[in-house]
């Protein structure tokens, strides 16, 4: 199992790292706030640490810390539109519920 | 919610450092800890202090003193100045065991006990609120500043309503409450952060007034509990009680008065506690009239007495280890709390048991508060960055009852916390439009061996037929092990809850017993569950054909109607007993006496659904 971006989400995380001009790629992580106990992050990769785990989406690399694993195995990152809004949106297998925001789940 | 990339290291929102303390609170003593400088400080009084007695003593102009002043009243004003009051929290008057050489005055109430002082009349809730102010004080004092928070830590097995019992007592002291976390668990945290040992830990912790044992994982920074398994009601206080009855036994004592109980029970203590360092010592009390015991006790004679106390510590640690799945040698250390376990008899019986010495780095007194204190710090949010998780299990299985008295597990023993998950249920009559939801605590497959926890109703389902309403049923167990409980029909939306608060619940006898039970009736279990579905089964089945008859009995000949009668009535009969074959037998017989009808009944509802239809319109 591991965590993967769609294609779109993939373009769209290229398309940052080239406009930033450097970073190894995209790290995704779970933090734990909001108002159901833990959150989603995302930050561009400048230096990977070695307990980290890596995986490859159309050609992006998705950089996840063990930790986090735990809570995203399987996760795939989309890239969507809602309403005047864009961003990445997960769609994580493990996920139990939400709090109504959407910042926070649990598992 | 839509995400964007951030650049790595940056905090999402600069936030003011928030004050949050961890908060001990014990059934003998109190702490209150904060971390200061990513370094956890046990705060002190103004005597430089670290441990509040749990004593609150309550004056006639309802003034009330909490620790060692209050303490001060224990022999001079027994019935006024309540110790161990933990032992109360969340219990009803049938729960808490008679017990010589406690003075207070039961109230004449229902559900949590409450007790008559001089003062009026109080709950362990405003008694514990009493301790929780000191503490808070203290914090303020040290600190200069209003506090965020506290996290407050409870025995592994106190149960909800002693778990929202503590929470009240915070809410009454004004502390607004982050979370309440397991004693055992804060104990890893300490342990665990300040050494980054991984593997599979045993935190024995022996306090005042109760023992609980937890199984750890610790790997990568993730802290999971295995199991848990104790005795809320086996603590140090009973090893006080093994002196006092010896001393009085050895004395002759019939019962004393209140106060000279006191006197006898604090020398007991002081004995227990010097024992720790001496293998022998003086006990002496003075008396009301006039007299005065004195005995020597030794280290042997001390063990003897509380030989069958530390052996009874020892059976909840076996249970917990075959809940994890665990032989005793896959324990890689084992984590000493509670004032308790700094008796020689107790380290010894542990390294005994465990074949390896017990970890006792930290104070056995200030590591639960301390962990406490280290995790309110993370849900400040002043740890950024370097958050670490903690996950919780809970001790049995929550359920509902579903037809024919049966329990359906919705959250397994042991699940992680916090937690929620979903199941679907259906109508089972046609047109039913209410559903009784009956929530249901324990591990039999049986409702009616099981604890009850609450029941409510989804009322307004729309009238389908049976199996077409979709109704979700929720249940959330959150961080504190709190559950709540919600019902929703998926096609119409309309939806009823419930928080699960009983008067009070389960102790660790009845969660110990209700386990067992369910292993040994494990083959019972299974065949009254079988006949159980057969008999609701057979229910459905003569419903849906009379149902059927009703509607298109026309369709059949006189003769084929009796046939099917016959099979009905026959299934009727043995569907009372308690033969399941025979039940699914006629059952069988009735479905395969009704296809051919079935069969009709379908090309007759085609028929219909398509008279005057064009063979255009049916063209999609």
């Amino acid at each position: 199992m591991a965590v993967t971006l769609t294609e779109k989400a993939a373009r769209q995380v290229q398309k940052h790292l080239n406009a930033r001009g450097s970073g190894l790629g995209l790290r995704v992580a779970v933090k734990t706030s909001g108002c159901s106990g833990l959150a989603y992050a995302l930050e561009f990769v400048d230096q990977s640490q070695p307990e980290d785990q890596a995986f490859e989406s159309f050609g992006v690399k998705v950089v996840v810390d063990p930790k986090s694993l735990a809570y995203l195995e399987g996760t795939e990152l989309d890239y969507v539109r809602e309403g005047l809004t864009e961003g990445f949106k997960f769609n994580n297998p493990n996920v139990k519920n939400q709090c109504g925001c959407g910042e926070s789940f649990n598992v | 919610m839509l995400l964007q990339i951030s650049e790595p290291g940056a905090k999402p929102s600069a936030r003011p450092r928030r004050l949050a303390v961890g908060i001990d609170l014990g059934t003998t003593h109190s702490l209150v800890a904060i971390v200061q400088d990513d370094r956890p400080i046990v705060l002190e009084d103004w005597q430089g202090r670290v441990l509040l007695p749990s004593v609150v003593h309550y004056h006639a102009d309802r003034r009330v003193e909490v620790g060692y002043e209050a303490g001060a009243w224990q022999s001079d004003d027994p019935e006024n100045t309540f110790i161990s009051i933990k032992r109360y929290m969340g219990r009803g008057r049938g729960d808490v065991p008679e017990r010589q050489g406690i003075p207070y005055r039961y109230a004449d109430t229902s559900g949590m006990v409450q007790f008559e002082t001089r003062a009026g009349r109080v709950s362990p809730v405003e008694v514990s609120a009493e301790i929780l102010k000191a503490l808070r004080e203290r914090a303020v004092r040290a600190l200069g500043s209003e506090l965020d928070g506290a996290v407050i830590t409870v025995p592994a097995y106190f149960d909800e309503a002693q778990r929202q019992a503590t929470k009240d007592a915070a809410k009454l002291a004004g502390l607004e409450v982050f979370r309440l976390l397991n004693e055992p668990t804060a104990a890893a945290v300490a342990y665990g952060l300040d050494q980054g040992a991984e593997g599979v830990y045993a935190v024995y912790d022996l306090g005042g007034g109760t023992f609980d044992i937890s199984i750890l994982k610790l790997t990568r920074g993730v802290f999971e509990v295995l199991s848990t398994n104790g005795d809320p009601a086996l603590g140090g206080d009973d090893f006080d009680h093994a002196i006092y009855d010896w001393l009085l036994q050895d004395t002759g004592i019939p019962a004393p008065a209140a106060g000279d109980a006191r006197r006898l029970l604090a020398a007991a203590r002081a004995a227990k506690e010097r024992l720790s360092e001496q293998a022998r010592t003086r006990v002496t009390v003075p008396l009301s009239n006039g007299s005065t015991v004195e005995r020597t006790l030794t280290c042997e004679t001390f063990e003897a007495l509380t030989e069958a106390l530390v052996k009874r510590t020892l059976a909840p640690v076996r249970k917990a280890l075959r809940d994890a799945d665990l032989a005793i040698g896959e324990i890689k250390g084992v984590v000493l709390v509670g004032g308790a376990t700094r008796m020689p008899c107790i380290r010894k019986a542990v390294a005994e048991f465990f074949g390896q010495a017990p970890l006792s780095d930290l104070d056995p007194d200030r590591v639960v508060a301390i962990g406490a204190a280290l995790q309110a710090n993370v849900l400040a949010g002043n740890r950024a960055g370097d958050d670490w998780l903690l996950l919780d299990v809970i001790p049995l299985s929550l359920g509902i009852e579903t037809m024919g008295g049966l329990a359906e597990k919705i959250i397994p023993r042991n699940a992680t916390l916090p937690v929620a998950r979903a199941q679907e249920f259906t109508t089972w009559k046609d047109g039913q439009t209410a559903m009784s939801i009956h929530v249901v605590q324990g591990e039999r497959e049986l409702v009616s061996e099981c604890r009850s926890l609450a029941r409510f109703e989804l009322r307004g389902i729309p009238p389908l037929v049976a199996g077409a309403a979709r109704v979700r049923v929720t249940f959330q167990v959150d961080a504190d092990g709190l559950l709540s409980v919600s019902a929703m029909e998926q096609t119409s939306g309309i939806e009823a809850k419930i928080e699960v608060k009983p008067s009070y619940g389960l102790n660790d006898g009845d969660i110990a017993r209700m386990i067992e039970d369910s292993y040994r009736h494990a083959q019972d279990d299974i065949a009254a569950r079988r006949l159980g579905e057969q008999k609701v089964e057979a229910a459905r089945l003569i419903e849906a054909t009379e149902a059927a008859l009703a509607a298109d009995g026309a369709l059949l000949s006189e003769d084929e109607r009796s046939v099917i009668r016959r099979h009905v009535e026959a299934l009727r009969e043995v569907a009372e007993g308690s033969d399941w074959e025979a039940i699914k037998r006629a059952s069988d017989a009735l479905n395969d006496a009704s296809t051919e009808f079935a069969g009709r009944r379908m090309d007759y509802s085609i028929k219909t659904a398509l008279t005057g239809q064009k063979l255009e319109e049916l063209q999609v």
